[in-house]
């Protein structure tokens, strides 16, 4: 111990002695559709990321379009334009993953850490196809391109701690990169205890454990054609979900690709990379830590996709065309068994996803076409064929028991297509899209079997028979400068066809004890969803600066009811001071009162809540490599409060310190 | 070198020869092929095979296949008349129970088959004992002996007064096989008209509400009660399970009147009908 605070220390000396580098920061620019969040730790100020050590959901949560709902202190499922997961594609790399949890307990962003990427992209809409049909968005989780710089070893460090549940985080990676070969490595490790709330109210079963590890090694034939691979394993352990009756013992995936990478030079060919994949995900819930439960029960999942895409990025005068050719396989199968008190009875058993494999093939194209150097025209369009299998006989005769005619195979054909214009002034950009796309259900929408939903507590149904879902969409966005001044707008208009959703069925008895009855997805004639978001900051002086944004969301169905999990009026204002080597942030973030509540699903009237955060950084430079210090307090006031994005409305973390550290060695 | 040629010719010196002893002997279909044997009754010249599937005799329907042979020609007789009464010793009295007659089974030349069912029976089995009469070539014969009936783990079958004073015997005959679907569920009705005739009761009501007391009385969705189907005199409804383990499935008896005879609505205060049979799987 003692060697190593010797270490840091003389690492801290270093540093302040050799601070000469200087780092450039990333604003988000609101303006722009495809929304791109940079994920290096090692830098000082990504705008709004005052952690490093933050985890992806942290990250994601920064970002205008995302919201996070929360189900625990883990794990938490990125939403976009007030739409979750079954309506949104998460990529990592391109490549497709599903999580295994039937409860949505394992969002796909689970399964990654900081460590293994670079950066995250986010498409707005029917901006977000490019790997998938998506209603609401598509986000793609980047990893570190290939490099062959020759930059020789690179080491680094990271270190964090937080007062709050005892949460600690330890990073370590390595890198070696040749001019033919690179090699990097790394591992984090986070463990956190029980949270409390404000006032001091611990939140029971919000700990959790996690582990990840990646290796990523390329090399390089020619100038011309490169070759990589990446593995990255991630296991969390011990995960509790306070807002759920039931924890998870164990979230595994293990994510695996080889990718060919050919770039011509000189050619209208810009690029074609070609990647293989295939990736695992057992998910096992379980309620041992529970001491009251109504019945014992078990609930494993698993999800295994391989698949491949080849994509190619082509120049020629003013276009400049992507073509992505995806196929991929999913295999989901989910199951419950239940142990009854009375140890007599045998134990009870069904599955509650039926073994479903999807097919998929589909093709992307997309065109950016310059007119000159300040209008340009975006437009793609997605063609794809969508096969669902029912492999075990058995889950096409238990649907059967609520569907009269269930098939074993389901085939869609889906269509996505999006056209946008965008206007860049030295003083203004402006930018207006339309676009059209279609979805298939999810295995839970199309296939679930009693999946206890314990938001609306129903038990919820899958019907295979449901027809796509299809939205028409429009978005605008604005932004002035007046000088240091800046003002901004962006609002996307969704008008849903077919909106999946669950009906009660009356009469029919749950299967979760307790539960008030049964749901079966169907679909709504169409259902509305607008927001918008207004942002100003202005540049007071060299080093200071202030932003605000304020936030509106709407989403109604047909019949005139609210629709479940849309943000209320939301704000955020952040008075922030920025110079190379420091930054200081205060921040203020709230949300109105969700007065549009959906009674029907579940929610109530969350109040109105604000928060307060104050987050400093430092950076250090220094001959052997840079250190990167961030710490701050998060809700100052100690607010005791949840957001209508919280599971149930538990309550979110209380006061918070936090301090991470990282080292970089060059 | 030569060995690695002799072995292969010695092997398929051994199979053709082995196979070719069988092309010799006559094929003999084996009519009892999954079956099992639960009793051999000698009767002289004849012995009465009995078979069923699990080999027992238990309280519930049993379904049994019955060969007779002729102990002198070692040969099984194809043309015999069989009829049965099952009857049990009880400390004052004794009684019958639901059976069918003895018929020759469709497609096969020495099995014959019946069912039978037991509504009850003693701790250790004993206390049944089963007569066979049959005639083969205009001669009567018959025979009685012991047999034992073992209880059934879950209630298979239901015996109970009607509110007419009748006394009614209910069993469950399918799903033999439950799947986590909806299941054709039959069962038979037979009413005691004294204490060795059990007739069929035909174009009553079976209201039917599966449930699983281990969760909650949790029930089922699109069950359909029991009707009469007048071409084999049982009665027919579907049966949805929507995951494995114990059921209890409740059950109410109605007349042609729509008369309730037993059982009743299962509702929050009253979690379960006074008739019912059980399911596990």
């Amino acid at each position: 111990m003692r060697t190593l605070i010797t270490v840091i220390l003389s690492w801290f000396i270093s540093s302040f002695a050799f601070s000469q580098e200087e780092t450039k920061e990333t604003i988000k620019d609101t303006t722009k559709l495809k929304e791109v969040l940079v994920i290096s730790r090692h830098k000082l100020s990504n705008y709004r990321q005052e952690k490093t050590l933050s985890s992806i959901d942290d990250y994601l949560e920064k970002a205008i379009n995302v919201t996070m709902i929360k189900r625990g202190n883990y794990a938490w499922e990125p939403t976009m334009h007030n739409m979750a997961s079954e309506r949104m594609v998460v990529t990592i790399d391109g490549m497709q993953i599903f999580g295994a949890c039937t409860d949505k307990m394992d969002p796909i962003t689970s399964y990654v850490d900081v460590s293994n990427l670079e950066k995250v992209a986010i498409g707005s809409g029917q901006e977000g196809t490019e790997n998938g049909h998506v209603i609401g968005g598509g986000i793609d989780l980047k990893l570190p391109t290939s490099k062959f710089n020759g930059s020789g070893f690179k080491s680094g460090i990271d270190l964090g701690y937080e007062t709050n549940g005892n949460y600690k985080t330890t990073g370590l990676d390595l890198e070696y990169t040749g001019n033919k070969f690179f090699i990097s490595t790394d591992g984090i490790y986070r463990k956190s205890d029980n949270y409390d709330a404000g006032n001091n109210q611990e939140i029971l079963y919000s700990q959790f454990e996690k582990h990840n590890i990646s290796l990523q090694s390329g090399y390089k034939f020619s100038e011309t054609q490169s070759i990589d691979a990446n593995i990255i394993y991630d296991r969390a352990t011990d995960v509790g979900y306070p807002a759920l009756p039931m924890d998870v013992s164990l979230a595994e995936a293990l994510i695996t690709s080889l990718t060919h990478y050919y770039n011509p030079e000189d050619k209208a060919l810009k690029s074609l990379e070609t990647k293989l994949y295939f990736n695992t995900i057992t998910h096992i819930m379980d309620d041992t830590k529970r001491p009251i439960v109504p019945i014992r029960m078990d609930m494993p999942g698993w999800s295994d996709t391989f698949g491949f895409y080849s994509k190619a990025e082509l120049m020629k005068n003013k276009h400049h065309f992507t073509f992505n050719l995806n196929v991929f396989h999913n295999k989901s199968l989910a199951e419950m068994t239940m142990f009854s008190n009375n140890p007599n009875e045998s134990d009870m058993f069904m599955y509650t996803w039926p073994d479903i494999r999807t097919l998929y093939s589909g093709m992307f194209i997309k065109d950016e076409f310059h007119f000159n150097d300040n209008e340009s025209l975006v437009s793609s369009v997605r063609l794809g064929y969508h096969n669902n299998k029912i492999a075990k006989e058995v889950g096409a005769q238990s649907l059967q028991i609520f569907h009269p005619s269930v098939d074993d195979e389901k085939n869609r054909f889906l269509i996505s297509l999006a056209s946008a214009y965008q206007l860049k002034k030295e003083n203004y950009n402006l930018s207006f899209g339309l676009g059209y796309g279609e979805r298939a259900p999810s295995v839970s929408e199309g296939y679930g079997f009693y999946l206890f939903n314990s938001f609306d507590n129903y038990d919820y149904i899958g019907n295979p028979n449901l027809e796509d879902e299809k939205a028409l969409e429009a978005n605008f966005s604005f932004k002035q400068n007046f000088n240091d001044f800046e003002i901004g707008i962006q609002s996307s208009y969704f008008y849903i066809m077919d909106y999946i959703i669950g009906d009660i069925v009356p009469n029919v008895s749950s299967m979760t004890i307790g539960a008030q009855g049964v749901r079966v997805y169907n679909a709504l004639e169409h259902a509305s969803i607008f927001d918008m978001y207004l942002n100003s900051s202005y540049k007071i002086s060299e080093g200071f600066a202030i932003n605000a944004t304020v936030g509106y969301n709407y989403g109604k169905g047909n019949d005139g009811e609210n629709l479940p999990l849309v943000k209320p009026f939301s704000y955020f204002a952040e008075f922030n001071y920025y110079t190379s080597k420091f930054n200081a942030a205060l921040q203020l973030d709230g949300n109105g009162n969700q007065s549009n509540f959906s009674s029907q699903y579940g929610e109530n009237e969350t109040a109105a809540y604000a928060i307060l955060n104050l987050n400093f950084g430092n950076a250090f430079y220094g001959k052997l490599g840079k250190t990167i210090l961030k710490y701050g307090i998060e809700n100052i006031l100690d607010a005791n409060y949840s957001t209508y994005a919280d599971w149930n409305n538990f309550p979110r973390q209380g006061r918070n310190f936090y301090i991470n550290l990282s080292l970089v060695f060059n | 070198m030569k060995f690695k040629y002799i072995v292969p010719i010695a092997f398929i010196a051994l199979f053709s020869s082995c196979s070719s002893d069988d092309d010799n002997i006559t094929p003999t279909v084996n009519e009892v092929e999954g079956l099992e044997l639960i009793q051999i009754i000698v009767n002289g010249e004849q012995t009465i095979e009995l078979y069923n599937e699990k080999g027992l005799f238990e309280t519930g329907y049993n379904m049994i296949s019955l060969r007779l042979k002729d102990n002198i020609t070692d040969t099984y007789i194809e043309d015999a008349t069989l009829s049965w009464m099952p009857v049990m010793q009880m400390p004052t009295m004794q009684h019958s129970c639901p059976k069918s007659n003895i018929t020759k089974v469709l497609g096969k030349d020495t099995v014959y088959e019946g069912f039978i069912i037991y509504q009850m029976t003693n701790e250790d089995g004993s206390g049944w004992s089963l007569t066979l009469n049959y005639t083969i070539d205009g001669v009567d014969y018959s025979v009685s002996e012991t047999i034992s009936v073992m209880q059934y783990d879950n209630q298979n079958t239901a015996s109970f007064m009607g509110s007419d004073d009748t006394r009614y015997i209910l069993a469950l005959i399918e799903p033999t096989d439950p799947s986590i679907a909806v299941n054709n569920m039959k069962v038979g009705l037979f009413k005691m008209e004294n204490m060795m005739t059990f007739p069929v009761v035909a174009d009553y009501i079976i209201t039917l509400d599966p449930r699983m007391p281990g969760m909650g009385n949790h029930s089922s969705p699109n069950n359909t009660d029991l009707t009469f189907n007048n071409a084999d005199n049982f009665y027919y409804g579907d049966l949805s399970l929507t995951m494995t383990g114990y059921w209890k499935l409740n059950l109410k008896l109605l007349d042609a009147n729509n008369e309730v005879l037993k059982g009743e609505d299962v509702t929050d205060e009253n979690e379960s009908s006074s008739l019912y049979l059980e399911l596990e799987f």
